[in-house]
């Protein structure tokens, strides 16, 4: 892509990138070091993970005065304008899969008080496919890839169907072990926390699509989804 | 996971290193005082242009004024007359019907020097100008009882009296003068004659009028043809001729015509309006149709600037609301373009009025005694009625040709006068 | 885009203009109807005020100024034999970069023009014309009790609001805008977009406009010309968020060059 006439726009648009660009990998760290906590029952990891999101708030809230004071000076048009508008939703889907993460880290300290819990075995690969996804969708926006936002939304299906695996486990196990229904709804919202991590990372990959072609990726089928409230 | 300050935007341009210009140095200051030096010395000059031609313009006037303003004055004797005793050969009774056929074979020349020699001694005719006649006949018509007895009327001085009076003439004129002071006979009185009369032999009784006339019918002449076939040429070659090799060899010859000396034009009128067209040699109108054909190429020149200087933009705007394009011309474009044009007519016209070579070749330089009563009667103008009497040997006619030189100055001064006050109105109505 | 049923206003089908040799406009086709308020932008040099003065035979001045290809009013060829140009640029009134009002009085300025059609029947219904007129560029209450002075001795953008009054006096159909606020300040700008936003409906508009963020405000059709073409057209919004073309995209986010 040419460079803008005024260089100081490409300067603005490339700072906006990068500070998303940061966010995001603070924010893939955040749900690695939640997911490691949880299975090596690490309770110190857990805490940075949970102190660690105030910075992110801090680059959300400092995009968000950028993506204003940008729109205010430089009156972006055409694909500059869905960029910028682009930065500043993502910006804000970024903090909240963030908060996902944290809360993922603050229920560690439960679920790792009892040894026992089978299902956690699901997790680590649940969340690892959700983590790809976040680093995908951003890479995509990075490279401004309209192919590579496609296969995000792919993916989202795969995080889907693990959280429908996990969800039938947990009840199941519930019903075995009802001395821990506690530690197993916990488990159970982990779970629905990665699920919306990956349905975030494709609202991204949306995004980035519509920024690269102006255009809205082609409607896909959603999965059969057994939870009524969420969708 | 360290929190580091997060960047703000960035609000200092960054600086590009360079050598500071050392505005306070000796070299910068003797520039200085050089360029302060150079505009002091272009001031004096123009100053001094100005001032150079500002004296000449006031050497000029005082000069003109200095020996013209004579030439509306005139000595005049006071001539007792006893009429009972003087060879008038006269009959009373008929002077009441028909006085000038009368007077005129009355021997008044006779009478004036009887009565000069009577009073003054036996060379006192020689005191009277040609004029005195005429005055003497206009005192009889005015009081036919003069006749029957003694009076006392007051008659112009000949051009050698006149002379002597006024600054230094011959010994014989100047012995003449003290003696008519002594007798208290002499005295100064206006001589407005100059400006109703024609050109003559006597210095002492000749006048501007039949020139001035001349000039005005010539100009009269000049103004009516060359105005608007100058002005419509313009105007067509501005606003409706296309852009062509014809257009621009238009263009060029009347750029040249306008610098074509004036002389040639008069061969071109004697060539054409005399020899060709058997029109009256003389007359107002040739000389009106010569100078008209020199002045069309100055308004001409003069109009094409007013119409190129009016906006485009007001030309665009009428004719983006529909005007047809005689409209945009006659309804915008001429009348901005008017001021302009009456300054090149202006400029035409007082070149016109000072022009003589030309009319020199169409014979305007004959001997007109008497104003002309129309275009096509032979008649003089200012500049040839000047150039004529400088060329007089009697020295009477030097404060005639300076009086005439002012009163074509002053015929001038009017005519742009009324051409700028035409044009300042003209300025602000629109 | 889709054509609409109904004839539009003006019609311009494969235009080209050119100066002497060198073609100014390459094969242009566009419709204007009354609906919508059609802006023209490009660069500078683009053609897009060349095509605008063709709309109404502003070319016609130029000696060597040729064009082919058909431009309807109404459906009826303006260059076509039976088009009395006088008339037709009464009918297409233009507005003009720099206010050029005449140096005569606000009611003459609006007056001259259904004087010289010979719209007015009388003193009064002048008057009226001249009033109704002013009161449409928004100009009535400043200019009221002072309709004898001189239209020059308004501000700028008043002389800009004077002259869309004095096209407005002749009734037009279509009123063509060339660079209208480029030497207006922004009050005066605004003022002039919300006149053309409120003159919208009644009259064919088209503005060409270097100003990207005028166009997006007072239009809802947007042409882009460069090189003497048109790259593209479409519904305003289209065109500023979602542009078909590289070289439109290129030049609304400030990328030309």
């Amino acid at each position: 892509m040419t460079d803008h006439t005024v260089k100081a726009f490409d300067d603005d648009i490339n700072a906006l990138r990068a500070l998303i660009a940061e966010m995001g990998g603070l924010t893939e760290d955040a749900i690695d070091n939640a997911m490691k906590a949880l299975t090596t029952r690490n309770l110190d990891l857990a805490k940075q993970v949970v102190a660690g999101d105030t910075r992110i708030d801090e680059l959300d809230a400092h995009i968000e005065r950028l993506v204003v004071q940008t729109i205010a000076l430089r009156a972006p048009l055409a694909d500059d304008l869905r960029e910028i508008v682009a930065v500043l939703k993502i910006s804000g889907i970024v903090e909240r899969m963030a908060d996902y993460a944290k809360n993922i880290a603050k229920r560690v300290e439960t679920v790792t008080a009892n040894s026992r819990m089978e299902p956690l075995s699901l997790l680590p690969s649940m969340a690892e496919i959700a983590r790809e996804m976040v680093k995908s969708a951003l890479d995509a926006f990075i490279a401004r890839d309209a192919k590579l936002a496609l296969q995000v939304i792919e993916r989202d299906r795969a995080v889907d169907d693990f959280y429908n695996s996990i969800f039938r486990t947990m009840v199941t196990f519930m019903m075995e072990n009802q001395k821990m229904i506690s530690e197993s709804a916990h488990v159970l919202f982990i779970a629905k926390n990665l699920e919306r991590i990956g349905d975030h990372a494709t609202n991204i990959a949306e995004m980035v699509h519509y920024v690269a072609t102006g255009e809205k990726p082609p409607e896909r089928e959603k999965s059969s989804m057994i939870d009524p409230m969420e969708r | 996971m360290s929190s580091r300050a997060i960047p703000e935007v960035e609000t200092v341009a960054p600086r590009v290193a360079r050598t500071p210009t050392d505005w306070k140095g000796d070299a910068m200051r003797r520039r200085i005082a050089g360029r302060y030096g150079a505009e002091r010395r272009f001031r004096l000059l123009g100053l001094a242009a100005v001032a150079l031609s500002g004296g000449f313009l006031l050497f000029l006037l005082i000069t003109m004024m200095a020996n013209g303003l004579r030439g509306f004055t005139q000595t005049q004797i006071a001539l007792p007359i006893d009429f009972p005793s003087s060879p008038l050969v006269i009959d009373p009774a008929s002077l009441k019907t028909n006085p000038e056929q009368v007077l005129a074979g009355a021997n008044l020349p006779q009478v004036i020097d009887h009565a000069a020699v009577a009073a003054f001694g036996k060379d006192g005719g020689r005191f009277m100008s040609a004029g005195a006649v005429t005055a003497l006949r206009q005192a009889i018509i005015d009081d036919p009882d003069i006749l029957t007895r003694k009076a006392t009327i007051t008659v112009p001085a000949s051009e050698g009296v006149d002379l002597a009076a006024k600054s230094n003439g011959s010994p014989a004129d100047e012995a003449a003068v003290a003696r008519l002071k002594q007798a208290g006979a002499l005295s100064t009185g206006a001589n407005l004659s100059f400006l109703t009369l024609s050109d003559g032999t006597d210095p002492t009784v000749v006048g501007v009028w039949g020139a001035l006339k001349g000039s005005l019918l010539t100009m009269g002449i000049t103004l009516l043809l060359s105005f608007p076939i100058g002005v419509f040429s313009a105007l067509y070659l501005e606003e409706y001729a296309p852009r062509n090799r014809w257009t621009d060899l238009i263009e060029v010859s009347i750029n040249n015509l306008a610098a074509v000396p004036s002389i040639i034009f008069g061969l071109l009128g004697l060539a054409i309006f005399l020899n060709v067209a058997h029109l009256p040699r003389s007359a107002p109108l040739v000389g009106g149709m010569t100078l008209a054909l020199m002045t069309m190429p100055v308004i001409v020149i003069a109009g094409r600037n007013a119409i190129k200087a009016v906006p485009p933009s007001i030309r665009d705007a009428a004719r983006g609301i529909g005007a047809s394009p005689v409209q945009v011309v006659f309804h915008h474009v001429l009348p901005l373009a008017l001021p302009g044009i009456l300054t090149g007519t202006i400029i035409g016209m007082a070149r016109a009025l000072g022009e003589t070579a030309p009319l020199l070749m169409i014979g305007m330089r004959a001997f007109v005694a008497s104003p002309p009563g129309g275009i096509t009667d032979p008649a003089t103008v200012l500049p040839v009625q000047i150039f004529l009497w400088s060329d007089e040997v009697g020295k009477g006619f030097i404060e005639k040709t300076s009086a005439a030189i002012i009163v074509l100055l002053i015929f001038l001064l009017t005519m742009n006068s009324i051409a700028i006050y035409l044009r300042n109105k003209f300025e602000k109505k629109w | 885009m889709a054509e609409s049923d109904t004839i539009p206003k003006m019609s311009a089908r494969g235009v080209n203009v050119f100066y002497g040799e060198k073609q100014a406009i390459q094969d242009v086709s566009i419709d204007v109807d009354l609906d919508n308020v059609t802006a023209f932008i490009g660069p500078s040099g683009c053609g897009k005020s060349t095509f605008l003065r063709t709309l109404n035979r502003m070319n016609d001045t130029v000696a060597s100024a040729r064009v082919e290809g058909k431009i309807t009013l109404d459906g009826e060829d303006i260059y076509g034999a039976n088009m009395d140009v006088v008339q037709l640029r009464a009918r297409v009134g233009m507005v003009f970069q720099k206010p050029n009002p005449f140096p005569k009085t606000i009611y003459e300025n609006v007056a001259y023009g259904p004087r010289i059609h010979g719209l007015a029947s009388g003193k009064a219904d002048l008057d009226q014309i001249v009033e109704k007129s002013l009161r449409r560029a928004g100009l009535w209450d400043e200019v009221k009790d002072r309709l004898n002075d001189s239209g020059t001795a308004l501000s700028g953008g008043q002389q800009q609001r004077l002259c869309i009054a004095r096209a407005i006096a002749v009734d037009p159909e279509v009123i063509l805008m060339d660079e209208p606020c480029s030497a207006l300040d922004p009050i005066a700008t605004a003022k002039i977009e919300e006149l053309i936003l409120e003159l919208r409906g009644n009259y064919a508009i088209v503005i060409v406009t270097h100003n990207m963020q005028q166009a997006a405000r007072v239009s809802q059709r947007t042409a882009f010309f460069h090189l003497g073409r048109m790259v593209e057209q479409g519904p305003t919004t289209e065109i500023f968020t979602n542009p078909r073309e590289e070289r439109t995209k290129d030049y609304i986010t400030g990328r030309y060059g």
